[in-house]
């Protein structure tokens, strides 16, 4: 499922050149937004479905780190930080 | 006094000073919750739950560009806009988050980093890369700054005038008893530093979470009234389908050009008959489009949104800010990019809504508010273009003070030279110092703002050229600190001859065979990593093991690497 979600990403990505309605104006979606413009709006609402895909298919195992001290350890520690 | 007796001018004042009270009050607000740990302060104690780090991450990275540049660049080159800077951002933002935020969250919270200069170090074992980087990281970051700083400026500027014609006195008729641009970026600078120095990130969240909620709603708002006024949305492309139909389109054809003269030379001989003049075509070229792909990429490298990243209180809650950025970009773009094309044929009363031969394209949804929208209306967009503004600036702000503190000053002062109260104070002064440079820079470039938005793309290519090396850190063994010199020296060189060769920025985007500075500067940045890294020696097993192998026990003050585990 992981490769078909990550394929399905990249075809979306090559879809994004939609070299076809570059001189087409019509059909009008809603009788006012020219189809380029719709089709890209849909570019963005099919990529927020396929993320959604993703993190569910596709969410790493390793990410998910559990509380260490580093971060609030004394200046001295890698992550020696001060607010500001 | 009732509100109907103030002046447009007043009642923008009235929005503004309202506005900018209720995020100091915010900012007061998330000061009475602040721990005043280290923790706390960069990263909210890694808090922040799904809802506040989407609109944190949304309102940080849509800017001012959002609302005005979009319904601008639309006007002057049609739909094209679109898809080459939100439906790309869409896909490339989220893929960011879910590729590199997620795995910089992983390692900032498992050995404590908080800035990018920190993991860079770490992995490429190298001290001196961290200030081969601190130059380059802020002064792309500066230009950045600016665009804001000129832009709440300008704003304030534009939509007060006429408020105080006794107070303020303007050579410029058309800004008689406007707050003054001086005045009105200082107030927005002096705001900011307040709430970021008051609630530290935890404050710029809130405040941001906030700005972002106005400038959604407020695109949609401008919209729906300017459609309203123009007979309904139907009508309003009606006009465009009429006047300037290539503005529906990408293509330009000899048809189209015909088409335009005709339109033109009716134009000419009668302005009564034919109202509006037509805009020159201009054909979206295919391979700009594609490699438009590349500015987005930009975002895995701003030193803000790495800052905001660590806030997540667990990698689950990234999932939002994943699947949110497409469609919340589409809300932000949608509309404006709507208002921006039908501002090319708009007729209001037969008179046409943007005068012939106008070119301030930045003015054209203001213009197109202040026309077809009420007072209270126009106030409130100056609102949404501060929202925008400030909802970027603070974390910009922010992530200078802590590059600054974290990697110049505490990583070269010896232990315990600073307490953490002296840190504290380096570095809010180094971000008022820059602040203040900021302001002064913002006073002599203003009257070139032009130039200054110009700037900003190329600061979007300059951060898209450092993303392979930051993708090769993550996801390549074999990546050498050669190869990581390389790369960065490479894409600076490729960067300034590219800037120089535009007139440092006179000639925007100025590409070259076909395609956009950031194409060459990526692909040079790519070459150089790869090939030198190929011929250079791995690095050591110990790096590897740190960041290439799955640790499941959370890490102690016991198992943590010294941070002068490389030689400096």
């Amino acid at each position: 499922m992981r490769k078909v979600i990550w394929g399905l990403l990249f075809l979306l990505a090559v879809l994004h050149q939609d070299f076809w309605n570059w001189n087409r104006i019509d059909p009008l979606i809603f009788d006012f937004i020219p189809i380029g413009l719709a089709y890209q709006i849909g570019v963005s609402i099919v990529a927020a479905i396929l993320w959604a895909f993703a993190v569910h298919y596709c969410w790493p195992k390793d990410v998910d780190v559990p509380d260490s001290e580093a971060f609030d350890a004394t200046p001295q520690g890698v992550g020696r930080s001060a607010h500001v | 006094m009732s509100l109907s007796s103030l002046n447009p001018g007043q009642t923008a004042v009235l929005v503004i000073v309202v506005y900018l009270l209720s995020l100091i009050a915010l900012g007061l607000l998330s000061q009475l919750v602040l721990r005043l740990t280290v923790a706390d302060y960069f990263v909210a104690s890694r808090g922040l739950g799904s809802v506040m780090l989407l609109m944190s991450l949304i309102g940080t990275t849509m800017t001012a560009f959002a609302l005005i540049g979009s319904s601008g660049e639309s006007w002057k080159s049609g739909i094209v806009v679109y898809g080459k800077m939100a439906s790309w951002s869409g896909i490339i933002h989220a893929a960011m988050y879910f590729l590199i935020g997620l795995k910089l969250w992983a390692f900032g919270k498992k050995y404590g980093y908080v800035t990018q200069i920190q993991f860079f170090r770490d992995r490429f074992e190298s001290d001196k890369l961290g200030l081969v980087l601190f130059p380059i990281l802020v002064g792309l970051l500066i230009p950045y700054v600016l665009v804001g700083v000129i832009s709440s400026g300008s704003a304030i500027e534009a939509v007060t005038a006429g408020a105080f014609p006794n107070l303020f006195k303007s050579v410029d008729p058309k800004l008689v008893g406007a707050v003054p641009y001086w005045l009105g970026s200082l107030v927005t600078c002096v705001v900011v530093l307040y709430y970021i120095s008051a609630g530290g990130v935890r404050g710029t969240a809130w405040v941001n979470a906030l700005q972002t909620v106005i400038f959604l709603v407020l695109g949609f708002a401008a919209c729906f009234t300017i459609a309203d006024k123009l007979g309904g949305p139907v009508a309003a492309t009606k006009m465009v389908l009429e006047h300037n139909p290539t503005r529906l389109k990408r293509e330009v054809t000899p048809e189209d050009k015909q088409l335009y003269a005709e339109k033109l030379a009716e134009f000419k001989t009668d302005p009564k008959k034919e109202i509006i003049k037509p805009v020159e075509p201009i054909p979206a070229l295919k391979v700009e489009f594609t490699t438009y792909l590349f500015i987005p990429l930009s975002v895995a490298m701003f030193p803000h949104l790495f800052q905001y990243w660590l806030t997540a209180r667990s990698a689950k809650k990234f999932r939002l800010s994943i699947i949110g950025q497409p469609l919340l970009i589409m809300i932000i773009w949608a509309p404006c990019v709507m208002i921006g094309i039908w501002a090319t044929s708009a007729i209001v009363s037969g008179q046409p809504v943007i005068p012939p031969d106008f070119a301030d394209m930045n003015k054209v949804l203001p213009i197109m508010v202040k026309k077809l929208a009420s007072p209270t209306l126009g106030a409130l967009l100056a609102g949404g273009i501060f929202a925008a503004v400030m909802s970027s600036l603070d974390a910009q702000f922010l992530s200078l003070g802590s590059l600054f503190t974290n990697d110049i000053v505490a990583h070269y002062a010896a232990a315990n030279r600073f307490s953490e109260k002296q840190l504290v104070l380096i570095g809010r002064v180094f971000i008022v110092v820059i602040v203040a440079v900021c302001w002064w820079l913002g006073m002599i470039l203003e009257s070139k703002r032009q130039g200054v938005f110009a700037l900003g793309v190329w600061c979007f290519s300059g951060f898209a050229s450092l993303f392979p090396l930051l993708f090769a850190a993550i996801y390549w063994r074999r990546v050498t600190k050669a190869g990581a010199y390389a790369s960065v020296l490479a894409a600076a060189a490729t960067w300034f001859w590219l800037f120089r060769d535009s007139e440092f920025g006179k000639k925007g985007e100025l590409g070259h065979w076909g395609f956009t500075p950031v194409t060459i500067i990526f692909a040079s940045a790519t070459i150089s990593l790869v090939l030198i890294s190929l011929i250079t020696p791995p690095p050591s097993e110990m790096t590897i093991n740190k960041f290439f192998t799955p640790s499941p026990k959370p890490m102690t003050s016991q198992t943590m690497t010294p941070r002068t585990a490389y030689a400096r």
